[in-house]
């Protein structure tokens, strides 16, 4: 799968791109997993404006690192998820949990 | 109502073909006038039944054969996906929003197929498989070619 990691200032930006389901989970969660594994992040900011497609495996991904993140004190947000995204965003309840922000930059300001 | 094409196809119970399957369904179903936002309903659908088949029929062996029927009338698609694995023992629960059988997953596949399909059925047995059947409409909310013209 494609997928861009940034630290900035305690927080990881993730970036994947394309559809985020079953096929790409495992990498996926492997990949968060050992960057959160260090025990540097604190929050976390997932950029999914590249991501065309997103199902309850590309969502139970994004929860199980919600928890995670959670569970030390930190915030995950959400940057730009495309319409049919972000209708299964909703439909979940992912929203409830994460806030969503303009941009990263602005992401970054609010939660670090 | 009267079937004007059909699609059967089976594959092997990898992750990979989740994408496949979905893919395919919705290429099938664009010979009836389904909206964007229909076609990516029916993919999602398509996706969370054939991921279930994969995850939890098959328990991620990846030597099994999922099947998946698409049939078209003339103004909606009928989904079957079947697969042979170890079935559903209380479909209630199952079908209960929330509910998973796997701690890491949320429960929202069947929360999905439903809201997103016309009508939803499952059927399942413990040892005998399950097949969920699904159906999408085309919407015919707006007639085409029945706008007024703007008066000068
Ligand atoms: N094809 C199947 N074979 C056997 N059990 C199934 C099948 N499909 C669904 N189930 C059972 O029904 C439960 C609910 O399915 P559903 O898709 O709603 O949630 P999930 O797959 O557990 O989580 P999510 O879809 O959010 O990843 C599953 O946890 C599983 O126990
Ligand atoms: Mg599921």
């Amino acid at each position: 799968m494609q997928l861009e990691l940034k630290m900035e200032q305690g927080t990881l930006v993730v970036r994947p791109a394309g559809e985020l389901d079953l096929g790409i989970a495992e990498d996926f969660r492997n990949a968060l997993d050992e960057v959160l594994d260090q025990g540097a992040v604190k929050n976390l900011i997932f950029n999914l404006s590249r991501v065309t497609f997103i199902d309850s495996s590309g969502l139970g991904v994004m929860l199980g690192r919600y928890k995670r993140i959670t569970r030390t004190g930190g915030q995950v947000a959400v940057i730009g998820p495309q319409p049919q995204v972000r209708r299964i965003l909703e439909l979940s309840g992912l929203f409830q949990i994460m806030n969503e922000f303009r941009n990263e930059e602005e992401a970054l300001a609010k939660i670090s | 109502m009267q079937l004007i094409n059909q699609m059967k196809v089976e594959f092997l119970s990898i992750p990979a073909n989740v994408a496949f399957a979905r893919v395919a369904v919705a290429s099938f179903a664009s010979q009836l006038d389904y909206t964007l936002s229909d076609m990516e309903e029916i993919k999602v659908a398509v996706s969370e039944a054939v991921s279930n088949a994969i995850i939890h029929g098959y328990e991620n062996a990846s030597d099994k054969f999922v099947r998946v029927v698409a049939s078209l009338t003339k103004n909606a698609l009928q989904i079957s996906v079947e697969d042979d694995g170890r079935g559903i023992e209380d479909i209630k629960q199952a079908l209960q929003p929330a509910f998973s059988t796997n701690p890491e997953r949320m429960g929202l596949g069947f929360v999905f197929m439903q809201s997103f399909m016309d009508s939803f059925q499952v059927d399942s047995a413990p040892g005998c498989g399950t097949r969920v059947k699904m159906v999408k409409k085309v919407s015919t909310l707006v007639e085409q070619g029945s706008q007024v013209s703007p008066e000068h």
